[in-house]
């Protein structure tokens, strides 16, 4: 295998504590294979450097203002190798599940660091020549969303409170109250609130399992549906139905949402 | 135990009551004739006292066949038994003292005369003893009633006192793990602020520890306290942190639960100032008024904050503890709007003074 000269992997630090971005920072200093391109203090900004900077590795705190480190990643779909670095021990599966390469726990020493920038060093070169396999012609499987894997991570029965949507390096949050309706487009779906679409970059069925299901409905392949926005149900052609809004708009629903709706309605 | 041989009192009042039942026991026999009324007293009296005696047996067959357990034929089956026994035997006892009291002549003849009398002796005492055993079930059930209560009592405090204690004990960890790592922070960069905040955070350990066993300290202490947590707090949250107070010169001795006002402080950080990226304020008003004392700890933030974990558990707490120990005559109220969150609660101001 010819080896090209090195290329230094990016990194960027997400900690809203300056001492902790500090220590991350000294650690990070003997290393001249790592450039440390950005350090944020909270998600927006982090949302905002990982779009704009493209790093490999991401050094991120989990409670922090604006979103939570898992908040950042379902709207970010740059893969690159993770590091979560919190005092909370409750998160780790958490973010094993997000596909996290480590997790340190604070406060952490050098050792602890090193073996950790190792496994994320290991990730990233698996993935260059995973990356080379794939362009001569091994194709893999298709790799999930981080976003659906941020959004399976959460624990059962607990159901989001808020959806956080990226609009290029702006972040808005839709309160799951004020979403209408959710439309599937593709690999995006289309979040319909007070009357404004925001795309984002999750799948349909991720979303259906991140909502609580006593408030919101899945009435078609594409739709998810706020019960609460349901006026009425009428039939539309033979066999088929659709779901009024209390807004006006129609929303298709299929024969096995029909059902679920209806026995909803008549409940 | 027995509910009426192990209490003298009880016993007393118990056999009192036998003498009216001796009384009409003489009279039936008085009146149904053949015998005088002074040989029916001097009989039917204390063969009642004896029978009240033998009476008491009742509750170990009432506790040897329990009603909820016990079938209905086994429940007649034993009493009427034991009725039978009791009666018989105490048939035999009445002929003894009839035969007495005719040998020594003090009534002479009773024996013969009283002799038809037995059988209408033997229905009373059987329906006295299951009157007896009736008496014996519902003080069993008044005893289960009582245990049951005592048990419930007694399981309640052990619980009021697991928790207090348990409540006391919180020092919350990641406060301690984040402020590790500062100090790790701070040994390479500025050693002398890394020496700093570990005496901080001893100082506030040390306090912490010291007030497991005590019930109430002077409000000062507590605010000393907080203030101890607040300087460690600051070396991590740098000038986002602002802290703000208002404490009345007669609140300062007022006694209150340790640790009470500290959860409160470390919420309004941790769900405040940490969300806040420009930082924010806490403000704590205290004023004593008329035996009082209310506090009102106030702290802006971010109502768009992603939500965290652990969210209220401190409030609960600061409010479970205030119902236990001051029932009604303590208040707990929180509110929150347009990202500014208050608590206010008021406590009976005691003072060392008026403890003793």
């Amino acid at each position: 295998m010819s080896r090209e000269p090195r290329k230094r992997s990016r990194v960027v630090i997400v900690d809203d504590e300056a001492l902790a971005r500090q220590v991350l920072r000294e650690f990070l200093s003997p290393h001249p294979e790592i450039e440390l391109i950005a350090e944020c203090a909270n998600g927006f900004e982090a949302v905002k450097a990982v779009t704009e900077l493209k790093p490999d590795l991401l050094f991120l705190d989990i409670q922090m203002p604006k979103l939570d480190g898992f908040e950042v990643l379902e709207l970010v779909d740059r893969d690159m190798a993770i590091v979560f670095v919190t005092a909370f021990d409750s998160y780790a599966i958490k973010a094993f599940e997000v596909h996290a390469v480590d997790y340190l726990l604070k406060p952490y020493g050098a050792d602890r660091f090193e073996a950790a920038l190792e496994r994320a060093k290991q990730r990233l070169s698996d993935k260059s020549a995973g990356a080379a396999d794939a362009s001569t012609g091994a194709s893999g499987a298709r790799v999930p969303l981080l976003a659906d894997l941020a959004a399976a991570a959460r624990p059962p029965a607990q159901y989001v409170q808020r959806v956080p949507v990226r609009d290029g390096t702006r972040v808005f949050i839709i309160p799951v109250d004020k979403l209408d309706y959710a439309e599937a487009q593709d690999d995006y779906v289309s979040l319909c609130a007070e009357g404004k679409k925001h795309l984002k970059q999750q799948t349909i069925s991720s979303l259906e399992s991140a909502l609580d299901p006593s408030r919101f409905m899945r009435i078609h392949r594409s739709f998810i549906v706020n019960l609460e926005r349901v006026a009425r149900v009428e039939p539309y052609a033979k066999d088929s139905h659709v779901a009024v809004l209390s807004n006006g708009t129609q929303l298709p629903v299929s024969r096995a949402g029909y059902a679920r709706l209806r026995a909803f309605l008549d409940r | 135990m027995h509910p009426i041989l192990g209490n003298l009192r009880r016993l007393t009042l118990y056999l009192l009551a036998w003498f009216p039942i001796g009384g009409l026991i003489a009279y039936v026999l008085a009146t149904s004739g053949g015998i005088s009324t002074g040989e029916a007293l001097a009989l039917a009296v204390p063969l009642a006292l004896l029978f009240g005696f033998m009476c008491l047996s009742a509750w170990y067959s009432c506790r040897g066949t329990p009603l909820e357990q016990s079938s209905l034929t086994r429940v007649a089956g034993t009493h009427l038994l034991a009725a039978g026994l009791m009666s018989g035997c105490w048939i035999f006892c009445a002929k003894a003292l009839g035969h007495e009291l005719s040998r020594l002549q003090i009534y002479p003849g009773l024996d013969g005369r009283i002799s038809k009398d037995y059988p209408l002796l033997f229905g009373i005492a059987v329906l006295l003893y299951l009157l007896a055993v009736a008496l014996h079930y519902v003080l069993l059930a008044l005893q289960d009633a009582q245990e049951a209560e005592a048990r419930l009592l007694q399981a309640g405090i052990l619980a009021r006192e697991a928790e207090l204690k348990a409540l006391k004990a919180q020092v919350n960890p990641h406060f301690l793990f984040n402020s590790l790592n500062s100090i790790s922070a701070l040994t390479s960069s500025d050693a002398a602020k890394a020496r700093e905040m570990c005496i901080l955070l001893g100082d506030f350990l040390r306090r912490t520890l010291g007030l497991g066993e005590k019930s109430a300290i002077p409000f000062e202490e507590e605010m000393s306290l907080i203030r101890a947590f607040l300087a460690v707090e600051k070396i991590r949250f740098g000038p986002r942190i602002q802290m703000e107070e208002n404490v009345d010169k007669e609140a300062t001795d007022v006694q209150i639960p340790p640790l009470l006002l500290q959860p409160l402080v470390e919420n309004a950080v941790g769900h405040g100032i940490a969300n806040l990226v420009e930082g924010g304020w806490i403000r704590l008003d205290a004023t004593c008024q008329n035996g009082t004392l209310s506090i009102v700890v106030e702290n802006n933030y971010d109502p768009d904050a992603p939500p965290r974990r652990r969210n209220g558990v401190g409030l609960a707490n600061v409010r479970q503890r205030l119902a236990t120990r001051y029932g009604n005559l303590a208040t707990f109220e929180v509110t929150h709007d347009l990202g500014h969150f208050r608590v206010a609660l008021t406590l009976p101001a005691e003072r060392e003074a008026q403890k003793s």
